[in-house]
């Protein structure tokens, strides 16, 4: 492996200790509190109000407004605390908590409060609101368990990998690696029902050796496989439910 | 933020699952399958030209856990060189920080998949007896399995048997007892060998319907090689049946009750199905009692030999009508030639007579 391929830390191993945003959500810290929860809410704000708007056919503007309520409440209430890794996934938690805020909110007649414990972070709903129309077939979540478990599961999937290819992006480019990235976003990213470009094609574009063009997008997926598990460890508490995600998010359950 | 597509997350998980192989000899050719602890791929070794399989961690190994057992399967593999064993040819870490070991890539079809489609009984008791050939050579080595089952033994195109997964394999005893020169093991390797797999005693590790009763209770330091004859015994249930032992199908679950339930002696129905020596030699080898099993899968291969030879089996004491008629069965040419010759003597006297 060339030296020009190495985008990413040493063999792309993780470190020994890692940061879960899951335990660090329950911390005396309210700074380490408070980051941990904005971690929580950036991955899941987006499948949380996917889900409403499609589970429970909230409007547009309802749906906006209880999700910020949603992700208020679980920084004042401290919800997560009563979260054990042991029984359940996040986001199935997470779901069921979402479940009980929409079923609430529906008998009250009225949308909840916002409290002062909010997150500081810009939801950006509009685009959320675009990936929705844009998906095809159009989303649905039957009255059934499994049904709203695998919507939450993909939406949180989409939301990883999204800001996963973000995080990518910004380290391509402080390391002078757009090609690299670009490559990256053409084969993987962007060729939805064609045929990828060949290699030697690709080489041509961007001037470079076709074998580079192999090189530059192995060292790219690795680098962009190494975020994706490094975000989903923050989810996560113990090792054990971090390689059952991992490997869920992987696609590689065992058969 | 770009929004991705279906399709999209399909190719990101797709393109982030396959190992990355760069700066390595081999070049991936496809998936094959996934267990427990990791994927198992096609590749092609590009120095030698030829095709390997290639057993990688699904995830870097943070506590070191599943990447020593999967070098410590890699170490088992390269110290048991058998016909019956797939052998190891490399092992290493990957570019993106998975552990992986390459092997012989086996073309052939899992015993499970293929023992229905063998229909004479003998065919598939020399099957196994080249499953326990396999099992005793390992045993001999001081390593024990622990997992054997139809679904873990591949068969390949000529009949050639091949144990495999030995991921939660017992090292039993050292090289050094066994006849083998310490200074053949390189020390990483011995180290690795030595270095128990974290199965604390209660620890419950096989196949319900497969394992022994001790090994459902989570007995692991009381473990000897009997607790793999008790396998072979179910398996050689399964070949003689073709129905799975009770409990087979909850594989790697449930509670340590329905585990012991699962682990009782196989018993095959002889009415229907099979000789009552085989029943015997299969009752015998899941015997409740480790005491009450074949010592060895030696053993149980020689009985299920003699059955075939249509010999006295050690399980199984005859009625002097089933002696007589095993016999008649061993000597069923001679018989068949000294009763024609007989035959066709009356005959010719009757004719001269007339």
């Amino acid at each position: 492996m060339t030296e020009d391929t190495k985008i990413g830390g040493a063999s792309g191993k993780f470190p020994a200790t890692r940061w879960s945003a899951v335990l660090a959500a329950r911390s005396e810290d309210p700074e380490e509190r408070t980051r941990a929860l904005e971690a929580i809410a950036a991955a899941y704000w987006k499948p949380v109000y996917k889900y409403l708007r499609v589970r429970w056919g909230k409007s547009n503007e309802d749906a906006k407004d209880l999700t910020q309520d949603f992700f208020a409440k679980l920084f004042e209430k401290s919800y997560l605390d009563g979260f054990d890794p042991q029984k359940a996934r996040l986001r199935t938690f997470l779901r069921i908590c979402a479940d009980r805020f929409a079923s609430n909110d529906a008998k009250a007649g009225r949308r909840l409060k916002r409290g002062g414990g909010a997150p500081h972070m810009p939801l950006d709903f509009d685009t959320a609101e675009t990936e929705l129309e844009r998906a095809r077939p159009a989303p649905q979540v039957a009255a059934t368990e499994e049904s709203a478990e695998d919507f939450i599961e993909k939406e949180f999937i989409r939301s990883l990998f999204a800001a996963s290819v973000e995080e990518l992006r910004s380290f391509c480019e402080s390391r002078g690696k757009q090609v690299h990235f670009r490559l990256f976003e053409i084969y993987d990213l962007e060729n939805d029902g064609a045929r990828p470009p060949s290699y030697a094609d690709l080489a041509k574009e961007f001037d470079i050796a076709a074998t580079d063009v192999t090189n530059y997008l192995s060292a790219t997926r690795r680098e962009f496989r190494r975020i994706a598990l490094e975000k989903l460890r923050e989810m996560t508490v113990t090792e054990e439910e971090f390689r059952r995600e991992a490997r869920a998010l992987l696609g590689v359950e065992a058969e | 933020m770009n929004w991705l597509s279906d399709e999209a997350i399909a190719r990101l998980q797709s393109v982030s699952a396959l190992p990355d192989l760069s700066g390595t000899r081999y070049r991936l050719i496809e998936r094959v399958g996934s267990g427990g602890m990791g994927t198992v791929y096609a590749a092609e070794d590009s120095v030698l030209g030829r095709r390997v399989a290639l057993k990688v961690l699904d995830l870097p190994d943070v506590r070191g856990e599943l990447s020593g057992r999967l070098l410590r399967e890699a170490h088992i593999l390269a110290r048991l060189e058998h016909p019956g064993i797939v052998p190891v040819h490399d092992a290493g870490t990957l570019a993106d920080g998975r552990v992986f070991y390459a092997m012989k890539f086996v073309q052939g079809e899992r015993l499970d998949a293929l023992a229905r489609r063998i229909p004479a009984l003998p065919g598939r008791l020399r099957l196994f007896q080249r499953i326990c050939e396999a099992v005793a050579f390992a045993h001999a080595r001081g390593i024990l399995h622990r997992d054997l089952k139809p679904e873990n033994i591949m068969v390949g195109p000529f009949g050639e048997v091949l144990v495999m997964d030995w991921g939660v394999a017992k090292i039993l005893r050292e090289e050094s007892e066994t006849g083998r020169a310490d200074s053949e093991t390189p020390k990483q390797a011995s180290s690795l060998l030595s270095a128990p797999l974290k199965t604390e005693h209660g620890t419950i590790l096989g196949t319900p319907g497969y394992m022994a009763p001790e090994q459902a209770r989570g007995e692991i330091e009381s473990l000897d090689q009997r607790a793999d004859v008790f396998s072979l015994g179910a398996i050689l249930g399964f070949l003689v049946t073709g129905e799975k032992p009770v409990g087979a199908n909850a594989v790697g679950q449930g509670t340590t009750e329905a585990r012991m339930s699962a682990a009782t002696s196989v018993s095959i129905n002889t009415a229907v199905t099979a000789p009552k020596m085989l029943a015997a030699i299969a009752s015998k080898a899941t015997a409740q009692e480790p005491s009450r099993r074949y010592a060895s899968a030696s053993d149980l291969a020689q009985d299920v030999a003699r059955y075939l030879d249509s010999l006295p089996v050690t399980a199984y004491s005859e009625s002097m009508l089933e002696k007589a008629l095993r016999w008649v069965r061993r000597y069923r040419v001679a018989i068949g030639l000294v009763l024609a010759y007989l035959l066709v003597r009356a005959w010719l006297l009757l004719w001269l007579k007339r």
